[in-house]
């Protein structure tokens, strides 16, 4: 067989097409057949990770039987009793994977994790995510075929958009009615028709076309103070753009095909670059990430922050939690400095943020706020987030080191 | 104290603003006005106040969106 990256080429899409005709059929004659379900989501994830991928395959397997395998450990554990040291064990063992494919190329640049597969980070979250709603007594059985479904859901498998176990099962377990079908197919294909725009049309102007010109040109020009020059800066823009819209048009193509399965993953983006500040801009971008971040790490610690009374002050916690929560998204990344860079940039913007809406809230009378000074606000923070891309795009690091 | 007022106390603190209980279906998420952090104190308000355990799994936003919402939430786990 083929190999084919997810959505990459017109192939996939002619393949995935047909493959789903037979459960559109189904779904509008208010029939969902499983069984053909998991053979399309087999198939798929054959045509991922056969041939030269094949290692990938082979770690995939491994993974989802290692996670499942600890995850089944830890709910029949948990029905008996509920220890902090062995949620936590079980915490640190599911993100293991994970932590050792990020350090075996800082450790040994150059090569790759033979554990590591195209996926691994995002699975990460969602096993991470099952322990903790284990834990609070949210998941109260281990269902082996519902975790599978869950985390080899091939239309999202690569990169996301992040969905929750509770969530996945209830649409996967429900047959939805007519109408409603209806009008999720009516939103996968404007999801897919918007995707080939923003990825192949937009993402290719601005990601294949232009960035190679304005990296060249910036390579050209250094020398000067950091070696900035207005080569620089395009890349900055073009970059930015070019990453929301092939990112944004990924998950509009993810989103797209898990309707057509009758799966209603969560959206990803929602206009970002209107925000009129950082916090609702995390509300915006990929927010699937940022909300698994925003409950299960920064709510938890701000949670157990002020439940054990560590401190008082409640900014601080607040700050520890954002600090906490971007270097995490950081290291997340990847272990090299411009991630981390990137978290602890965002870290201080937030932190800063809160500082403001704290003054503007006490001192609401002065401060003149109308549409103006909203289109100001969403310009400025526009501007804030392509320097933040600027440093997450590793060019500075070619740009200074190489 | 009855669950209502208990409840608009809790929220009247935590966002300093005085008039929610003339907009009590407002999104308080949407508008900002209640952020992760206000959410948490809430929460544990919630417990100390009228003992109502809300682990942060349970917590969708969706639900718990405005001060009505907040209420009919209170009064079902109570």
């Amino acid at each position: 067989m083929p190999n084919l990256q997810p959505y990459a080429n017109p192939t996939y899409f002619l393949i995935l097409g047909a493959a789903l005709i037979p459960l559109i059929i189904g779904f509008l004659n208010g029939k969902r057949w499983h069984f053909y379900e998991t053979l399309v989501s087999l198939i798929f994830l054959i045509l991922i990770f056969d041939g030269d991928k094949i290692e990938q395959g082979y770690a995939l397997i491994g993974y989802v039987l290692f996670e499942g395998a600890l995850i089944w450990g830890y709910t029949v554990y948990r029905q008996k009793k509920n220890s902090t040291l062995l949620f936590n064990l079980a915490v640190v063992l599911a993100i293991m994977p994970l932590v050792i494919v990020k350090f075996v190329p800082f450790l040994n640049p150059g090569s790759n994790s033979i554990i590591g597969f195209l996926g691994i980070s995002y699975l990460t979250f969602k096993a991470v995510g099952m322990i903790m709603e284990t834990r609070d007594g949210s998941i109260k059985k281990f269902e082996p075929w519902l975790f599978l479904q869950f985390m080899l859901f091939f239309p999202t498998i690569s990169s996301g958009p992040i969905d929750r176990y509770r969530r996945f099962k209830k649409d996967y377990l429900k047959i939805p009615d007519r109408d409603h079908y209806i009008e999720m197919l009516g939103k996968a294909v404007h999801n897919l028709m918007l995707g080939f725009v923003y990825k192949f049309i937009l993402g290719y102007f601005f990601g294949t076309l232009l960035l190679p010109r304005l990296a060249h040109l910036a390579m050209a020009s250094r020398g000067g103070f950091l070696d900035l020059s207005w080569g620089v800066v395009g890349y900055m823009y073009v970059y930015s753009l070019y990453l929301f819209f092939d990112f944004a048009g990924y998950s509009l193509f993810a989103i797209g095909t898990s309707y057509i399965m009758g799966v209603e993953t969560p959206i990803n983006f929602n206009k970002p670059f209107a925000s009129p500040n950082i916090k609702e801009f995390w509300n915006r971008w990929h927010m699937t990430l940022s909300f698994w971040f925003r409950d299960y790490i920064y709510m938890r610690l701000v949670f157990f922050l002020m439940k054990h009374k560590v401190t008082k002050n409640r900014v601080l916690i607040a700050n520890l939690g954002y600090l906490t929560l971007f270097l995490l998204m950081g290291f997340w990344h990847g272990l090299t400095w411009y991630y981390i860079a990137y978290g602890l940039f965002h870290a201080i913007w937030i932190i800063l943020t809160d500082v403001w809406l704290r003054f503007k809230k006490k001192h609401k009378d002065q401060i003149i706020s109308n549409r103006w000074t909203n289109y100001l606000a969403i310009f400025a923070t526009f501007n804030t987030v392509c320097f933040s891309f600027l440093i997450f795009s590793g060019f500075l690091d070619k740009l200074w080191f190489h | 104290m009855d669950i209502e007022n208990t409840v608009l106390d809790i929220l009247t603190d935590l966002t300093g603003n005085d008039d929610l209980k003339d907009t009590m279906d407002l999104d308080l998420f949407e508008t900002g006005i209640l952020d992760s952090m206000a959410t948490v104190q809430m929460l544990l308000e919630l417990q100390g106040q009228l003992d109502i355990e809300v682990p942060v799994s349970e917590f969708e936003r969706t639900e718990w969106a405005t001060p009505n919402k907040i209420i009919a939430k209170v009064k079902e786990l109570q």
